[in-house]
Parts: structure tokens; C-alpha cells; sequence
């Protein structure tokens, strides 16, 4: 595991809103047992806005139902807000709010019988509903939508009942699952604003899966899961540290024989491709540039500028996973998983 | 087990939103019950008549005409066909043309009045109702058209007036039967107060079965497990308001029962509803019990099918308990049914109190008690 040194692995799992240790979940099958958490730590301060980043089948969700008591843990411990996940789940219960992944609210009532539903549930009196309803309805901006029903709301508009439904009882904790999973970009810079706010206003503890890597930019602290395991922790601009080097971007004409060609040079630490576009992680700009550059004119590849780009979440990413998976190879030989990545297919451009 | 009422409130306002929202799924559920009754009522006839019957009649006289004539009157036959022997008459129940055959041997007249006729009956026995009747019928004409002839030869020799006064005189025993809350022996009176038991059975056990995994399947039950909602409380909610369901099933059955197909309500009403409420609560218990451990609707509705059939089967709506093997009987014990069928006969149709049935209404009572309990601890309060 690459991990940084923080002052938050020292402290104590009760005054941490979210904590985790030695976190594993092994589901039984047929053909055997998937181990879909592995060994995963990881520890939340109050008011921090921590992004589980991962693609589809890292583990992201099996991760929070563990936290949330919705599964059993096999081994390791965690807690929310000091309270067991398997033991004193009703204490968690009251305290913190969740968005699970799916549309998961009921489809055939409307927004506000939504409201008053996940408020009566969460035993909250007549007069607080009708102070806090109108209230959560006004920053959701669903109080032209009273009257509708749920299953019949736009993509974002259910994830913002969602999230008004689950802040309904002033949870201290939030923990969503993928909120923004088929949600267009401008509600998804709408969903993410209204989280910001929460943040700012109340100070909110927010957990959150993502798969979209513009997402992770705007956490506090992200975690990287990846088959299973934590393989990177830190602030976003730590986790890009983590890669050694800078960036050269280019086009070359045929991009087959260049990447061949620059993979083994001196120097480059690694090449990624973005369709035709690739991308040389090198240790030293100035240096590589003109190595390249002679490189490729003597295999005769044309290529259009070379320029030194700002490295970027999802180039971390890839490079981090693809180092883990070259440690996990040399360790017992054996072959990586070919994940699919949703940021790597749909956020180059 | 703690209950918020609050919360129960809210939970339960949700199932009735959804009960009401869709309104095809509410009319199937009360119109499923409706159309089973009519079924029951009007198709569900144990007594065959008229069954088609082909005669050999070898002996051509006067007397033999007489037994036929007096077997077409009885109802059970149909004179349909003539033949010329036995395997021909075969040959027609063979391919179905008829069910019975009737084949009177020679010189019958002749035989009778020396004490030695006999006839042959023959009858379908791939048809169990047909065999049934057919058998109690022949058997019913052939004894009274003897019983005929012998009153003749005796008055003839003996010089009495009447036949009746025979008939008191020279039998040894005379049974008088008389059959008490039932006298006509009408079919439906039989059938209603177990029919209410099976209908509601077979409501509340598939209603509960899925109603317990919809929120699973659809994926709300997640939602709602991250709330601090008790596994007793969801399982109430979901509970009440299919009481209410098949409580106004009930009302519209029994209705039809006594308004619609004129079958008398003997016993007090009270009772019978109080009892009846136990019933459904039993039965509700049950259909959740079955799919607690479901997750699609499918699995739900198909353990839900396996109650209703060992319901229509084991229960004694049918068949007599008396005469079951102790296994089925014993998985006839497991139904609600099986306690209310006894209940419901003897308020309904005897018009007795509860001190006739204390027994019955107080396994139900206990029954319902422990597969809620039992419902609630099973509920999986986690989603693996």
C-alpha cells in the first residue's frame, strides 16, 4: 500500500467521524468466495468531505454497506462516529443520513410524501417536520415539485430528494453512494454545489463513492480503491504527487510504433494512451523533450508539439493502479484484473 | 422488541400509498377472491346427474323395461344409447361415447319372479365423480325396484291392502335419517364457510408473501434499513393494512354468501368476526413467513402457491382430515385453515358460541402471536 504519513492514522477512532481497520468483506459463491473488500483501512475526520474513488467493481459500495451495518464485515473493525457498524447500528441509524446507489426511494409517492415519510420514520415531531421540510425542499429546489411523483423526477432530481429525504433528522454523517451515477453534468454541478454548502453551513462529514474522477478534485481527502484494497490515500494534490514526474503530451500520426518506441527510453517512467493522444510521464521536461523529438524522427513518426501538460487526477489514477498492479504481478505472478474505467473512456476530450 | 408508534404510523401510511396507488394490482386482489367463489359456487357440483348410459337389454319384457325406465327417472342416467352385448358396451365407455352401461340378461322377467335376476352394471372408473354417483344411484334404483317386487309378491300372497303398511310390518330395521342444519343437502351451504377459509387464506398468504419482498426487489428496503426502523416495526406495517384488506374481503364474501347464494348465518357475527380477524392474522403471518428468505416476487409467489395448495388439499375443505395418513395431516396442522375451516363451520352453518370452539380460537390466537415474533426475528435486518 503507498501511503502517506497522517496525523490522522494516530488519532483515536472516537473522535473520527468514519473509521475503518482491517476492513474485509468475502461474499460466498457457487464457484467459491470473492473477497470484495480486502484489508482496507481508512479514517474520516469530522467536516472532511472524504471521495472512495474507484472504478465499477473495486469494492466501493460492499465498503459503505460494511460501514453502515447493511452488510456483515467478515473480519477487521469500523465504526461512524465512534459506534460500531455491526453492533450499535440504531445508534448510527439516527445519526447519519445515506444515499444508496440504485433509485432506492419509493417511486409511487410523491416528493412530498417522501418528506414526510423518512421524517416520520426518523421520529421527528409535527412541528419540526414543518419547519424542516420547506426548508430541505427550498435547498434540494424541489418546492415547485410538492406534488410529484418520485419514480416520474429527472435522474437529478431523485438524487436531490435523496439527498433532502436524508438530511431530514440533521444527521451529523452523510454517506452517498455513486449520487451522481446517470446524472447529466450540469445536475451534477448542481448536486455537488448543494454539497459544498453543507460542508460550509453545518460542517457536515460527507462520504463519498465516485468513479468520476472531476469529482475527486473536490474532496478534502480521497481514498483510491482498487480490486478490493486502499492503494492510495491523501489530499488531491497529494495523490498526484504520488506519481513521479511531469507530463509530455503529443499526437503522433501512427501511435502503435511511437509508444513502442519512447516505452523503453531513458527517463520515461511510463506512457498512457488517450485514444491517439499519448501521454510520457518523464523525470525531466527539458531534458526528455528533445530525446523524444529525435526519437520519433528517426522511425519517421510525424507527431504534431510537444508540450508539458499538468498532470491530472485520472493520469495519477491509472499510473497508481497500473504500479500496483505491476507490485501485485511481481508478487505472485499473477495477472491483473482488466477494469474498466469510466473517466479513462469518457473524460478525455 | 420496541414499537415507535410514530414510526409504525409512517410506515404503515406508506403501504397503504402504495396498496392505493395501483389500482389494477388492489382490483385483482379483491376481484381474484370474487371470481374463485362464483367459481366454487356455481362449478363445484359433487353430485353427478344424467350420466350417459348405453343398455343391453337381452330380455325384451315388461320388467326389464320398468328397471330401465326406473333408472332414467332417478336422474343419475341417460338412456343414450341401444346395443347388443357386453363388449360393445365396453367398447363405448372405451372411447368415451358413454360412462355407464346397463346390460339386463335374458329371460329377466322370469328370473325375477323366482328370486334369481341379475343385472350387470358397468361404469367409467377413469372418471371418480362419475363412478360415484353412478354407483349410489344404481344401487339406490335396483333396492327400491326389489324392495318394489318383493312388497308385490308378498301382498300377493299374504292378501295385505297396501304396500306400506309392508314395508313397516316386514323390515327388520328402518333407519330415518334426517340431516340437521343441511336438510336439502345443498351443495354451496356445505361449501361457503370452508370456501371463506380457503379464499382468505390464499388472499392473505400471497399478498403477504410479496408485499414482504417488494421493497427488496425494488431496492427500497435499503433505504429504509439505513433508517432506525425495527425489523417488528416493518413487519406490522406491512401487517395492518392487508388486515383491513381482507377483512373487507371477508365482508364481501360472507355478503355474497348469505344475500347472493342465500346460505344461512346461524351463529353470532360478532364472534365470527373476531375469530375471523385472528384467521387473517395468522394467515398473514404465514404468507410472510414463507418468503422472509425471498427476494424476488417470483420465489414469493411460488411458496406462496405450495401454502394454498396444501391449504386446498390438507385443510378439510375437501377432503375429510378423518381419513388422511397422520403426515398430511400433521402438515394440515400447519395451516391457519385447518382451525378456522372447523370454526367457521360451527358458527356459520351450527350457530354455536365460542365454547365450542375455545380450542381452535385459541391455537390461532397463539399461532399469530409466534410467527409474528417468529417473522420479525427472521426479518434480515442486513442485506446479505
Amino acid at each position: 500500500m503507498l501511503e502517506r504519513a497522517s496525523v490522522q492514522e494516530h488519532a483515536k477512532s472516537s473522535e473520527l467521524a468514519i473509521s475503518a481497520s482491517g476492513l474485509t468483506k468475502t461474499f460466498k459463491t457457487r464457484r467459491g468466495s470473492i473477497t470484495a473488500v480486502d484489508d482496507l483501512s481508512l479514517q474520516v475526520s469530522p467536516g472532511e468531505t472524504y471521495g472512495l474513488i474507484g472504478p465499477d467493481g473495486a469494492g466501493k459500495t460492499t465498503t459503505v454497506r460494511v460501514i453502515l451495518g447493511l452488510l456483515t464485515r467478515t473480519a477487521g473493525e469500523s465504526s461512524i462516529l465512534g459506534f460500531d457498524s455491526m453492533n450499535d447500528t440504531y445508534e448510527i441509524r439516527q445519526r447519519v443520513g445515506y444515499i444508496a446507489q440504485q433509485n432506492v426511494l419509493p417511486a409511487d409517492m410523491t416528493v412530498m410524501e417522501n418528506m414526510k415519510f423518512f421524517a416520520g420514520i426518523q421520529g421527528m415531531s409535527k412541528q419540526d417536520q414543518i419547519r424542516r421540510i420547506p426548508e430541505l425542499l427550498e435547498f434540494a429546489g424541489l418546492s415547485n415539485f410538492t406534488g410529484r411523483l418520485a419514480g416520474k423526477l429527472s435522474g437529478g432530481m431523485k438524487k436531490k430528494l435523496a439527498l433532502a429525504c436524508c438530511l431530514i433528522h440533521e444527521p451529523q454523517v452523510v454517506l452517498l453512494d455513486e449520487p451522481t451515477l446517470g446524472v447529466d453534468p450540469v445536475s451534477r454541478r448542481e448536486f455537488w454545489n448543494l454539497l459544498g454548502n453543507l460542508r460550509a453551513e453545518r460542517g457536515l462529514t460527507i462520504f463519498v463513492n465516485t468513479p468520476y474522477m472531476d469529482e475527486a478534485e473536490r474532496c478534502t481527502q480521497i481514498g483510491l480503491i482498487y480490486a478490493g484494497r486502499l492503494i492510495a490515500r491523501g489530499a488531491p494534490a497529494e495523490i498526484k504527487a504520488m506519481v513521479p514526474g511531469h507530463v509530455i503530451e503529443f499526437t503522433p500520426t501512427d501511435s502503435t510504433p511511437a509508444l513502442r518506441r519512447i516505452s523503453g527510453m531513458e527517463g520515461v517512467f511510463e506512457v498512457q494512451t488517450y485514444g491517439e493522444r499519448l501521454h510520457v510521464f518523464v523525470d525531466d521536461v527539458s531534458r526528455r523533450k528533445p530525446e523524444i523529438e529525435a526519437a520519433l524522427a528517426t522511425e519517421g513518426i510525424a507527431h504534431n508539439e510537444l508540450r508539458p501538460v499538468e498532470i491530472r487526477m485520472e493520469e495519477a489514477f491509472i499510473s497508481l493502479v497500473q504500479r500496483q498492479n505491476q507490485i501485485a504481478a511481481k508478487a505472485q505472478a499473477q495477472s491483473s484484473n482488466p477494469l474498466a474505467w469510466k473517466a479513462a473512456s469518457g473524460g478525455v476530450s | 422488541m420496541t414499537i415507535n408508534l410514530q414510526r409504525l404510523a409512517s410506515l404503515i401510511r406508506k403501504e397503504v400509498t402504495h396498496l392505493l396507488r395501483d389500482r389494477r394490482a388492489l382490483a385483482f386482489m379483491l376481484g381474484l377472491p370474487l371470481l374463485q367463489l362464483f367459481l366454487y359456487a356455481y362449478a363445484v357440483n359433487t353430485t353427478v346427474y344424467h350420466i350417459p348410459m348405453a343398455v343391453v337389454d337381452q330380455s325384451q319384457d315388461a320388467k326389464s323395461r320398468a328397471f330401465i325406465q326406473a333408472l332414467v327417472n332417478s336422474q343419475y342416467f341417460d338412456y343414450t344409447r341401444q346395443m347388443q352385448n357386453e363388449n360393445e358396451v365396453i367398447n363405448a365407455i372405451d372411447n368415451g361415447q358413454v360412462k355407464a352401461g346397463l346390460v339386463i340378461p335374458p329371460h329377466f322377467a322370469t328370473n325375477t319372479d323366482r328370486g334369481t335376476a341379475s343385472v350387470l352394471m358397468l361404469l367409467d372408473g377413469s372418471d371418480s365423480a362419475s363412478v360415484t354417483s353412478g354407483y349410489s344411484g344404481a344401487s339406490l334404483v335396483a333396492q327400491n325396484y326389489a324392495l318394489e317386487l318383493i312388497s308385490e309378491q308378498v301382498i300377493h300372497k299374504t292378501g295385505m291392502r297396501s304396500p306400506s303398511q309392508l314395508n313397516a310390518a316386514s323390515l327388520p330395521i328402518i333407519t330415518s335419517t334426517r340431516v340437521l342444519y343441511n336438510p336439502d343437502m345443498i351443495d354451496i351451504w356445505f361449501l361457503l364457510p370452508g370456501l371463506v377459509g380457503m379464499l382468505l387464506q390464499t388472499l392473505a398468504v400471497q399478498q403477504a408473501a410479496l408485499i414482504m419482498v417488494r421493497d427488496r426487489e425494488l431496492g427500497t428496503i435499503e433505504q429504509i434499513l439505513v433508517t432506525p426502523t425495527r425489523p417488528l416495526e416493518l413487519v406490522l406495517s406491512k401487517m395492518i393494512p392487508l388486515l383491513a384488506l381482507c377483512l373487507m374481503a371477508l365482508g364481501v364474501i360472507v355478503g355474497l354468501g348469505v344475500f347472493w347464494f342465500g346460505v344461512p348465518f346461524h351463529g353470532s357475527l360478532f364472534l365470527y368476526f373476531w375469530l375471523s380477524l385472528l384467521f387473517i392474522a395468522s394467515s398473514l403471518g404465514l404468507g410472510m413467513l414463507v418468503s422472509v428468505r425471498a427476494t424476488t416476487q417470483r420465489q414469493a409467489q411460488q411458496s406462496a402457491l405450495a401454502t394454498m395448495m396444501f391449504g386446498l388439499l390438507l385443510s378439510g375443505m375437501i377432503y375429510p382430515r378423518l381419513a388422511m395418513p397422520l403426515i398430511p395431516r400433521l402438515i394440515g396442522d400447519i395451516l391457519p385453515m385447518t382451525y378456522f375451516i372447523r370454526i367457521s363451520r360451527a358458527i356459520f352453518t351450527k350457530g354455536v358460541g365460542l365454547t365450542f370452539v375455545w380450542q381452535d380460537a385459541l391455537t390461532l390466537a397463539i399461532y399469530g402471536l409466534i410467527i409474528v415474533v417468529v417473522v420479525a426475528r427472521n426479518f434480515k435486518k442486513r442485506l446479505d
